[in-house]
């Protein structure tokens, strides 16, 4: 009678209950480097905050147009809504923008056209921010 | 909330600067890693601008 092989082990650990980093995530969304701040990676948060806000701020500056969600043909549903995703993902910083009555139309231009990218780029380096904090968060990173 | 304009060349430094550091920060596990991976980062963000930006002007001569 043969053993049995042990079966192989796991690519990730087991996922953690959530409480332990829904809490992380949701801190991460609504304030950039919140969630690297809870988890105590002061300066890994610092540099991650500093970024987002920065260039959210400059695509403020540059009077960056804020997505609204969109339909339409497929091209214009997947930019307006992707777009919007995009702004949500910087949390806070978007609703305080909408809150105070941010509102630039969104005109051609070179200058208006970078400040909507930048403004989608803080969100998705947000996004990025906020994988991290989950993955540390429920032990699969340092 | 005071109107800035950037030129191409200044948007897209401080684009690849941020982007460099925030991939180094999420991407490599020590310090060290990530100095190395962002300096590296934007070096090569540095170089596509430069190359890009000489074949649109050779292109268009």
């Amino acid at each position: 009678m043969s053993k049995k092989a042990a079966p192989p082990a796991p690519a990730y650990p087991p996922l953690p209950p959530i409480r332990q980093w829904l809490p992380v995530v949701v801190a991460a969304w609504l304030a950039p480097g919140a969630g690297h701040f809870l988890l105590k990676r002061r300066y890994r948060a610092a540099f991650l905050a500093g970024s987002v806000l920065l260039i959210f701020l400059l695509g403020l500056m540059m009077r960056g147009y804020l997505f609204e969600p969109m339909s339409g043909d497929l091209l214009t549903t997947i930019i307006y809504t992707g777009g919007f995703i995009g702004n949500m993902a910087t949390g806070v910083l978007y609703f305080m923008t909408k809150w105070f009555g941010y509102n630039q139309p969104d005109v051609a231009g070179h200058t208006v056209d970078y400040g909507t990218k930048f403004l989608v780029a803080a969100g998705l380096f947000n996004i990025l921010a906020i994988v991290d904090a989950f993955e540390i968060a429920t032990g699969r990173k340092d | 909330m005071p109107k800035m304009t950037l030129s191409h060349f200044e948007t897209t430094l401080v684009f690849a600067l941020l982007a460099s550091v925030v991939l180094a920060v999420v991407t490599k596990r020590t310090d060290r890693d990530r100095l190395r991976y962002g300096l590296k980062s934007f070096g090569y963000f540095m170089l596509t601008v430069f190359g890009l930006s000489w074949l649109m002007y050779l292109g268009h001569r």
